[in-house]
């Protein structure tokens, strides 16, 4: 053997990929760090056997009550699924109307500097809180109902859509927009035939996903009593009407799998 | 208002020659980086022709011709367009003016989603309100100058492709197509043949260079390929970090002159510098 070669030998015996930590020693540290960290969360937050193991059998006596589905009130379902579905066709429509300006107003390139900051910060604000949480606020100012939830998922939709529109504004290509400009084309034409063009397939697939997952939405902001399918859910949990509560999951999960079929649906056709 | 048809129906361009068609005075532009691209150019452009401007990348080529129509703001200095200062008018005034000046790009531009046709016609959205240009309506007048205008530049009946079907060459004359329809008193282009092949570098610089003599309309053209420069214009201007150092026919660009331009002391021996380097 020559020497390079047994150089090369105890390189080869020496070498380890490289971690994700940079050293050995850092990646000794964030394990450790992380152990503690399980061991300190699991007693603080009093995590106890005996409470769970307890829960085991009741969960099993809930399941057996939930069997057979009850789908007896099925017109008390259907209207709490229909108010479900208008909640979150309403409000996705209301949601994308309400988008457009925000999506604008918020995308770097198109608008001044001041009203960019100024709807950056509304969508910052509006994406703080959970639907849910907004829910309970609306409720409360609105009263229990569809329209604190149409208006909670109309809101979360707006920032949502705008968002993501002026994500979509902010990447398209400069130069049809210059082009337009250089015309003598005013803000509004330089907006539709240069901008919308370039972003409106992909927005249509935004809103298409955004119908979808409302859909999933309005069923849960009903348990903080803002209408629909949630509502009467939460009705029947409270009465331990287990079977009913059963044919009412078995039916909202029918309806997100269909809701989730015709968005991939519409998104392929649209590409 | 009144001359925004002019170069139609004029037949002499030199009618108007006690007030310059175009006249650049002192223009300078400093970006908010504190580059200076601009420093005190001054032109005058007074009769139809093909003015070729060169320069190394970066010698301030592009932001010359965007100070313009101001699709960039100059810092100072005044551009005349038939002897009203652009720099000096309001966002309703600029729109106005721009309507006077058509652009064509390096990278055509164009919107690929909508049709030849809709891109043609987009040339005009100046002229028409808001509501009809949501409804893609525009005069039938417009809409049969557009199809005259595509058999022009060789498109017949291609109106309603999409944009992005087409070729370079085609997308570039779908540009050119689309200036026109402003019927402009100038025509600004910046490098229109840089992402194209020689082949149709050349057509489209002769091309530009018929419609420039059939509609009396003077064209300032960004170009790097000097030898298609020489070929094509009546006059060929050169900047050098902002300053615009040579102003001159094709014939007097020598390689003296050439040199002092891109600043390469081999200049007239690329071939044996070239061979050394490889």
């Amino acid at each position: 053997m020559t020497t390079s070669a047994i150089m090369h030998a105890n390189q080869a015996a020496e070498w380890r990929p490289p971690t994700i930590f940079g050293t050995r020693r850092r990646r000794a540290i964030v394990w450790i760090g992380f152990a503690l960290y399980i061991v300190w969360s699991v007693t603080s937050l009093d995590v106890d056997a005996q409470r769970i193991l307890a829960g085991i059998p009741r969960a099993f006596d809930i399941l057996a009550r939930m069997f057979p589905p009850n789908f007896e009130r099925w017109e008390i379902l259907l209207s709490g699924m229909i108010e479900s579905i208008q909640i979150a066709i309403a409000a996705s429509i209301a949601g994308l109307v309400l988008s457009i300006p925000i999506g604008i107003c918020a995308a770097r390139n198109l608008a001044p500097k001041p009203i960019y900051l100024a709807a950056r910060g509304l969508i910052v604000a509006g994406r703080t809180f959970h639907e849910v949480i907004i829910a309970i606020f609306f409720v409360k100012l609105f009263g229990f109902g569809p329209v604190a939830g149409l208006l909670t998922l109309a809101f979360a939709s707006a920032i949502f859509l705008g968002k993501m529109l002026a994500e979509d504004i902010e990447n398209m290509k400069e130069g049809p927009v210059e082009a337009v400009r250089a015309v003598g084309a005013s803000f509004g034409q330089v907006i539709y035939y240069a901008v919308l063009p370039q972003v409106i397939v992909k927005s249509l697939g935004v809103f298409i996903y955004r119908l979808d997952a409302n859909l999933r939405h309005s069923t849960v902001i009903g348990i903080v009593g803002a209408g629909g399918i949630g509502q009467t859910l939460s009705a029947s949990f409270s009465r331990y009407d287990f079977d009913f509560s059963s044919a009412i999951l078995i039916t909202i999960a029918l309806m997100v799998a269909v809701g989730e079929w015709f968005s991939d649906w519409v998104r392929r056709r649209l590409r | 208002m009144g001359y925004a048809a002019a170069p139609l129906s004029d037949s002499t361009g030199a009618v108007k020659a006690s007030v310059p068609l175009l006249e650049i005075q002192g223009l300078s532009k400093v970006y908010n980086t504190g580059r200076k691209a601009l420093d005190n150019v001054s032109l005058v452009i007074d009769r139809p022709q093909v003015v070729a401007m060169i320069g190394s990348s970066g010698a301030g080529k592009s932001t010359c011709i965007r100070c313009i129509n101001r699709l960039v703001e100059p810092t100072s200095g005044r551009i005349l367009l038939n002897g009203q200062d652009v720099v000096a008018l309001d966002r309703r005034e600029l729109r106005l003016a721009r309507r006077r000046i058509g652009m064509i790009f390096q990278e055509y531009n164009l919107v690929e989603r909508l049709s030849v046709m809709q891109n043609v016609l987009s040339g005009r959205l100046g002229y028409v309100g808001l509501l009809s240009s949501l409804r893609y309506r525009f005069p039938p007048e417009d809409i049969r100058a557009a199809f005259e205008l595509l058999d022009r530049v060789g498109l017949a009946g291609y109106h309603d492709r999409r944009a992005d079907a087409l070729s370079g060459g085609q997308r570039q004359r779908v540009g050119i197509a689309r200036a026109l329809m402003q019927r402009p008193d100038l025509l600004l282009l910046d490098e229109p043949t840089a992402s194209l092949d020689p082949k149709t570098s050349r057509q489209i610089m002769l091309l530009v260079g018929e419609l420039v003599a059939e509609r009396k309309t003077p064209a300032i053209i960004n170009i790097h390929d000097v030898a298609l420069a020489k070929a094509h214009a009546d006059r060929i201007v050169a900047l050098k970090d902002g300053v615009l150092v040579f102003d001159d026919i094709p014939e007097n660009l020598t390689d003296s002159a050439l040199a002092a331009i891109y600043g390469d002391e081999d200049w007239a021996a690329p071939h044996s510098m070239s061979e050394a380097g490889a």
